[in-house]
């Protein structure tokens, strides 16, 4: 089979690569550019462990064709910390137990940093909203919106 | 299977025309599940997103006109067409997560051809026409002839739709859209009522319109509940008689998500107040917009 050549930039830096038409984005991320944080939950939409910011929309990378990407800007879990620094969401996530086996852990980061990007004072109800598309089978929901609204609080006084 | 991202509908259209098992899509929230689930094999996907009339969102002072794939998050975070259309607004701002809501599109939600398309209903009432291109020219179809029963379409395989037609909505009208899913978020709607009302000047009404998704094959119109309004305010018995009208039109299916008994009730309730809504939105709007 054919393999398109896609060229994208990735959390910052300019990615070439190749796949077949039929592949996910997700399964190109991870099998031929190499970044595993985006994870396949469902691999229909449903459970948002794949999520991305294409082209600063949030996404499920499992519903997006790999060369459906060629030109578009991408970020992935990979490119949330600054040079080693966490970003707050991942930090207050980590101090504030809102994972446990992690699978959704990449997901709900990328839903939420979409989120604060738009409304960085969101209302309970509203985190609640934007992270409807993200399922955790773990952890609970509590943990995670609270880390949410801390990481707000603080990048609010940033 | 090979993917093709055409630059004009021209080119869509003889991609179409040549390859037999092409197949059209937007955002893919429908497709690629049908395509995990074996119940799609297309050879080759045309991605209609690199065409920029597929793509607008543009008023004039005729009508809007929306490109077929543009994402549906574009309508819900445009202000102007929120507040002349905020039932298809709400519609589209109902279609899945946001996720969802940054690639699915009105011409996939209708050509999708679900009876339970949130669109579809808020859409209807409002006129919208669909703007159909394919080998032979362009030919304009009602919404509401589109969808011919569940997966089904008028369209032929080397048609696509470029661009929905809305009018601008005429001062005291309004529109709502419901629907009823047993979560809050993310689910299939068990029922969805689409309403649109224009009201005369002694705040009568002079014009409404009501359509029902999820409880028949495709979603369809309420005549009898329509004729029913016209002339009253919606006072409670002309609302009992649009309530039992939405019952008796559902031709619905029994499944885990609510029997027939259940659909007809719940149809009848977001009938009454979805036109309810859309009266007041109506007294609202008194020709500023
Ligand atoms: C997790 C999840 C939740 C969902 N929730 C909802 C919901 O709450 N309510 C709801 O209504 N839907 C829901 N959906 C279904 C889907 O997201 C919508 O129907 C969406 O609007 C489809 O648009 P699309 O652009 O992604 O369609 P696509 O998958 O790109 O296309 C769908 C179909 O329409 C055809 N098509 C697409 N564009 C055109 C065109 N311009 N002309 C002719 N044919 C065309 C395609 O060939 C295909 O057959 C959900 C889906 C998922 C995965
Ligand atoms: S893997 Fe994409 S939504 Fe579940
Ligand atoms: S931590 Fe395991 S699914 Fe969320």
């Amino acid at each position: 089979m054919a393999r398109t050549h896609i060229t994208t930039v990735i959390n910052g830096d300019e990615v070439d690569f190749l796949a077949e038409d039929s592949t996910s984005l997700l399964n190109a991320l991870r099998d031929e550019v190499g970044l595993t944080g985006a994870k396949e939950g469902c691999g229909t939409g449903d459970c948002g462990a794949c999520s991305i910011l294409l082209d600063e929309r949030v996404t499920c990378s499992c519903l997006v064709f790999a060369p459906e990407a060629n030109g578009a800007n991408i970020l992935t879990v990979e490119g949330l910390a600054d040079a080693g620094e966490l970003h707050p969401l991942q930090q207050c996530f980590l101090e504030g137990a809102a994972l446990q086996c992690g699978i959704c852990t990449p997901g709900f980061l990328i839903a939420a940093k979409a989120l604060l990007d738009k409304n960085p004072d969101p209302t309970e109800t509203e985190i609640r909203y934007a992270l409807a598309g993200n399922l955790c089978r773990c952890t609970g929901y509590d943990k995670i919106v609270r880390a949410v609204q801390e990481a707000a609080m603080q990048m609010r006084e940033q | 299977m090979k993917y093709a991202a055409p630059s004009s509908v021209e080119e869509a259209t003889s991609l179409l025309s040549s390859s037999p098992s092409a197949q059209v899509f937007a955002g893919a929230t429908d497709i690629v599940p049908q395509i995990h689930g074996g119940r799609q094999a297309p050879e080759v996907l045309v991605d209609l997103k690199k065409i920029d009339e597929l793509v607008s969102l543009t008023s004039d002072d005729k009508k809007w006109t929306v490109g077929a794939a543009t994402p549906t998050v574009e309508l819900t975070e445009n202000q102007a067409f929120s507040q002349e259309f905020p039932g298809i607004s709400e519609a589209a701002g109902l279609i899945g997560s946001d996720q969802i809501q940054s690639r699915s599109s009105l011409g996939g939600n209708l050509c999708n051809g679900s009876p339970a398309a949130d669109s579809v209903p808020a859409m209807m009432v409002n006129g919208t026409r669909a703007l159909i291109a394919g080998p032979k020219g362009n030919r304009l179809v009602d919404v509401s002839e589109v969808v011919t029963g569940p997966g089904q379409t008028c369209l032929d395989s080397d048609e696509f739709v470029v661009e929905f037609e809305i009018d601008r909505a005429p001062s005291l009208t309004g529109d709502a859209y419901l629907r009823m899913i047993p979560r809050t978020e993310m689910d299939i709607a068990v029922v969805g009522a689409g309403a649109r009302v224009t009201l005369a000047e002694d705040g009568t009404i002079a014009a409404a319109a009501l359509a029902l998704g999820a409880v028949a094959p495709t979603v369809v119109r309420v005549t009898a509940a329509e004729e029913a309004l016209i002339g009253t305010t919606a006072d409670e018995d002309t609302l009992a008689v649009v309530a039992a009208a939405a019952s008796a039109v559902c031709n619905p299916i029994d499944d885990k998500r609510g029997t027939i008994a259940y659909r007809e009730q719940v149809a009848g309730v977001l009938a009454k107040r979805a036109v309810l809504i859309a009266m007041e939105r109506a007294q609202q709007r008194n020709g500023d917009v």
